[in-house]
């Protein structure tokens, strides 16, 4: 379900060299092509002519988490940093799909912060993840991340002619069920995409999966498929979410799902083993399993293409 | 010296072990003397439905690498995220039947009985 693209014995070697495998999506006439990143990483002149990089979506942070399967998430976090950092043109935006912290503490949001403040792009975006939101009173989050959206946890903002829309599903679960938007939000969103050419690229982010991976896990949200009526009549939607720390994407006419890797610890893929928990791999696995997303505006008409590159 | 006498020092050596440890979890975890312990383990509450007397604590320990909470369907409990081999307690006064989930692995599910 992770990297599918056929590589070319060249290319391989090229991937080898790099020391993992990250995936390049590129949109032309609303449909994307997946192009391993190391390739493209390889031929920068070749990069840079596809476009303008957009933003970068990094997922999963996970600041405190220290169990085996990483004991050391800040400093793979601080590679993903780096890799950002010595982009050859800086990404006007950062977009975090959640999960920055592993408990809700004060001191693991503090030190998220601390790190972010590294980056050369100083304008981040962020929604919640299920684990940023588990102290009693559900506002460590919203005291630092929540003035872009009123405290709600959704909000939009324009960048570059893409119209960017954060989502909050981690709120309202339900025993047994998936993540949920819920009517409220639905009707904000019916309301802030009223009006909106339908040739204007949107970008739409959340935390968990906005399409239904993996129902026995929790992989999806339950009213997600009132989501995608808005937005059904646009030209080219991108939909992003972290959550399940692993490369899974779908198109489904003009709309391409793509959720992230973790830069703290991979998970199994869906239905191997008990749950979703940390996945044990040998240490010099872990950085081809780990990494960040960026997305280039591409010249060509309402175009959107990304690429995932690992900390290896 | 034959078999029944080699086994024999061995197993109370285990359960010696095995006491040793269930004794420093009881410290570590800090669970009220009496209660009844929930635990959670590869993503399930177990036993699923436990059955108390009015008056009871219930401790959940996670026991899974990946963090729980414990939240009761009606907001009358909440945990914090509890991390590995941390414990949440909660004392039962009245009878009832009460339903609860883990708010971040929501297919978790357990019910506490008072009567």
């Amino acid at each position: 379900m992770s990297d599918t693209t056929p590589l070319t014995r060249r290319g391989a070697l090229k991937c080898l060299a790099f020391g993992g495998a990250g995936t390049l999506f590129a949109l032309a006439g609303g449909v994307f092509t997946p192009i391993d990143l190391a390739v493209a990483a390889a031929d920068r002149k070749g990069t840079a002519a596809l476009g303008k990089p957009l933003f970068v979506q990094i997922s999963d942070t996970h600041i405190g988490f220290n169990k085996e399967a990483n004991p050391d998430v800040a400093a793979t976090l601080n590679r993903s940093i780096d890799i950002v950092n010595g982009l050859p043109e800086q990404p006007a935006l950062i977009i975090h799909t959640g999960d920055i912290t592993h408990l809700s503490k004060p001191a693991e949001f503090d030190l998220a912060q601390q790190l972010f403040s590294r980056l050369r792009t100083t304008e981040m975006h962020t929604t919640p993840g299920e684990h940023d939101t588990t102290d009693p009173t559900v506002s460590e989050y919203f005291n630092r991340f929540g003035k872009a959206s009123g405290n709600k946890g959704y909000y939009s903002f324009d960048h570059a002619g893409v119209h960017f829309v954060a989502l909050i599903n981690v709120l309202q679960f339900k025993p047994g069920g998936l993540g949920t938007l819920g009517p409220e939000q639905l009707a904000w969103l019916a309301g802030d995409l009223k009006g909106r050419s339908a040739s204007t690229p949107i970008v739409v982010f959340a935390h968990m999966p906005l399409w239904t991976i993996y129902e026995p896990w929790g992989w999806g949200t339950s009213d997600a498929p009132q989501m995608m009526e808005q937005l059904r009549r646009f030209g080219s939607v991108t939909v992003l979410n972290g959550h399940i720390h692993q490369i899974v994407q779908k198109v489904e006419g003009t709309v391409t799902f793509h959720t992230a890797r973790s830069t703290a610890y991979p998970q199994p893929a869906a239905g191997e083993g008990a749950g979703p928990g940390p996945l044990k791999v040998p240490t010099e696995q872990l950085p081809g399993m780990l990494g960040v997303t960026s997305a280039m505006v591409v010249k060509h008409p309402s175009a959107l293409r990304l690429d995932d590159t690992t900390n290896a | 010296m034959n078999l029944r006498q080699l086994l024999v020092p061995s197993v109370q050596v285990l359960l010696l072990v095995a006491m040793a440890a269930v004794v420093s979890y009881a410290t570590a975890a800090a669970a009220p003397e009496g209660s009844t312990v929930v635990m959670a383990k590869d993503f399930m509450f177990a036993p699923t439905s436990l059955t108390v007397a009015a008056g009871s604590t219930v401790t959940w320990t996670n026991r899974d690498e990946e963090p729980h909470t414990v939240v009761s369907e009606g907001g009358l409990f909440r945990s914090a995220a509890l991390d590995t081999n941390e414990s949440f307690s909660f004392r039962f006064e009245k009878p009832g039947t009460y339903r609860y989930t883990c708010s971040i692995h929501p297919r978790m599910v357990g019910t506490i009985v008072v009567r």
